[in-house]
């Protein structure tokens, strides 16, 4: 019996299955730039009618056709900045806990139950937000009013929904985010590193601070820039607790409105074209803005997993 | 010892001290909202929630098994979008991605990924709620498939290369072509992980609201066949919860426990699975 040809990539059923494998993997790149495209396309209207101007007015009124998006990216960029400030504090202690002070086994229990949160469904949160957290903003607002009322961010009336009480729920949604990644991080960090600080003295405290975490830097910032990136697009809770009233104020008890949010609410009723083109717009500069971050992120995060030597692996 | 190191071992117990109660405190979190969905839910799950249709206004009683059907089919259009595509794809990039092209799948993953649900939905509702001009099972089920393409991409590529070279070249000396080798070799062998990878997209998605709002609406009937609007559980929380009515409070609990169990549920069993090895017999 002839023993087959040798020769490599001519089996038909080679040229088939990998043609077949490619042709879906291509179809990525089609589904991504096909989003792209109709967003850009479907906003044509609104870009010609309100050019630029669109970013920085905020007039928002469907019936005289009048559309600028300055409070929903206001809402937007307010709340997830509100958001990180809180989470990044709670995230980054829980990951330090977590990766350098308790025993491992313990450690990897506790950050198997706070990763269950990340699959938590947003309406869920938003559920949660509307029944506890919103009753509780209100009893919170109203005791706070009479001493902090004459301070601008604390002005109004105490609605329980609001700018502060949506950043709340948003800092609890990215929370574990925050705690995953940056955990990883600090356990990609080399021991070494670690016994050269303690070896010249250093406190396990100091080591942390003075090493560790400078060491990780980049990374920490890449799990900061990921929460961010849920927090900008997160659509369910948001809507439930921020008011939605399209206006820019400065108080944080104030009812506000995100890009997000006014999509879920007004897409569905907007009759007029212009009005839709306005809306997907708006889901223009949300994707533009989503995919810078994302793009920040990746590369932050790349950089500290390719550095080697990491510790207990 | 000396003040300065008493103080600075203050110091440290202080802020060690600090980020064991960040710690609590992120648990204590998890621990409330599951505990206080799990009460607020349990009293309101009834068996007629499971199986009766939503009772008009101010009608006690009333259930959601439309919406949990609606779910349901919604999920099977998903996977018949998303699996076919992440799972080829994933096999493309594990067993022959190494050029630019590769790199342009997964840079086009990664942005995928990163869209906000919302936009999802705009751009199902623009290429196919317009054009067909209803809501539908499928617009939904089609959005929810989208989203979960990234992850099952990833995951049967990352389960893929975790498959020793050796099985490849084995099978390759045995005389297979390459792609017999991958349809028999190489995917039994990282099988368990990749079916996990998929169900794990899949629950991702069985919690999306915003995808579904544009695509397939909801419905507090019945809804027949594939091309007329659904309700989901995710919809019908949100809906329920913004209702100024009592009794669909207490229902959007019920549907958010009923909910959180299935996504929760299917991942706790996807990680212990998991645990025990994604490379193993088939």
């Amino acid at each position: 019996m002839a023993p087959a040809p040798l020769r490599r990539g001519t089996h038909r059923g080679d040229v088939v299955f990998r043609s077949l494998s490619l042709g879906f993997a291509l179809s990525v790149i089609a589904i991504a730039g096909t989003i792209a495209v109709v967003l850009f396309r479907q906003s044509a209207l609104a870009r010609a009618a309100f050019g630029w101007r669109f970013l920085w007015t905020s007039s928002w009124d469907p019936v005289a056709l009048r559309f600028g998006a300055l409070p929903f990216i206001y809402g937007t960029l307010a709340t997830t900045a509100i958001a990180i400030m809180i989470a990044l504090p709670l995230g980054l202690g829980a990951a330090i806990c977590l990766a350098e002070l308790m025993p491992r086994r313990l450690a990897d229990a506790l950050t198997f139950l706070i990763e269950l949160l990340v699959a938590v469904p947003s309406v869920v949160y938003g559920l949660v937000g509307v029944f506890i957290l919103v009753p509780a903003m209100r009893s919170f607002e109203t005791i706070v009013q009479p001493v902090l009322g004459s301070v601008p961010f604390f002005a109004g009336p105490a609605y329980g929904v609001g700018l502060l009480t949506a950043s709340i729920l948003l800092a609890v949604m990215i929370v574990p985010f925050i705690v995953a990644v940056s955990r990883e991080v600090l356990l990609a960090v080399p021991q070494s590193q670690r016994d050269a600080a303690l070896a010249l003295g250093a406190t396990r405290w100091e080591t942390v601070r003075d090493v560790v975490i400078p060491y990780a830097r980049s990374g920490i910032l890449g799990s900061v820039f990921l929460a961010l990136a849920r927090a900008l697009g997160e659509t369910m809770a948001v809507t439930m607790v921020i008011g939605n009233r399209p206006e820019v104020s400065a108080s944080l008890f104030a009812p506000a409105y995100t890009m997000a949010a006014v999509l879920a609410n007004e897409f569905t009723e907007a009759t007029d074209k212009v009005y839709l083109a306005a809306l997907v717009e708006i889901g223009l500069v949300l994707f533009v803005i989503t995919l810078g971050v994302n793009a920040i992120a990746r590369v932050l995060i790349a950089r500290v997993r390719r550095a080697p030597g990491a510790a207990r692996p | 010892m000396t003040a300065t190191y008493r103080r600075r071992r203050r110091v440290e117990r202080l802020m060690f001290g600090a980020t064991a109660a960040a710690t609590v405190t992120t648990l204590g979190v998890l621990v409330f909202l599951l505990g206080y969905l799990a009460w607020q839910g349990a009293s309101s799950l009834t068996w007629s929630f499971l199986t009766a249709l939503p009772a008009p206004v101010g009608e006690p009683g009333g259930g959601m098994a439309n919406a949990i059907v609606g779910s349901a089919k919604l999920l099977f259009v998903a996977a018949l979008v998303g699996i076919p595509v992440g799972f080829l794809g994933g096999v493309y990039l594990a067993e022959y991605g190494r050029g630019a092209v590769a790199d342009w799948v997964r840079y086009a993953a990664d942005v995928l990924n990163g869209v906000p649900s919302i936009v999802i939905g705009i751009t199902v509702y623009a290429l196919v709620v317009i054009p067909v001009g209803h809501f539908s099972t499928l617009a939904g089920g089609l959005a929810l498939g989208l989203m979960m393409i990234p992850v099952a991409l990833r995951a049967t590529e990352e389960f893929l290369r975790l498959v020793p070279d050796s099985l490849r070249e084995a099978a390759l000396a045995l005389g297979a072509p390459r792609w017999v080798a991958i349809v028999r070799v190489v995917i039994p062998a990282a099988s368990r992980g990749i079916a996990t990878g998929l169900l794990l997209s899949l629950a991702r998605v069985a919690g999306e609201t915003a995808p579904l709002l544009f695509t397939a609406l909801n419905n507090r009937f019945w809804s027949p066949g594939w091309s007329q609007p659904t309700a989901s559980l995710p919809v019908m929380i949100f809906t329920y919860a913004i209702a100024p009515y009592e009794e669909w409070h207490q229902q959007a609990w019920a549907a958010g426990l009923v909910l959180l169990t299935l996504v929760l549920g299917t991942n706790v069993a996807a990680r212990l699975l998991l645990r025990g090895g994604a490379i193993g017999s088939a």
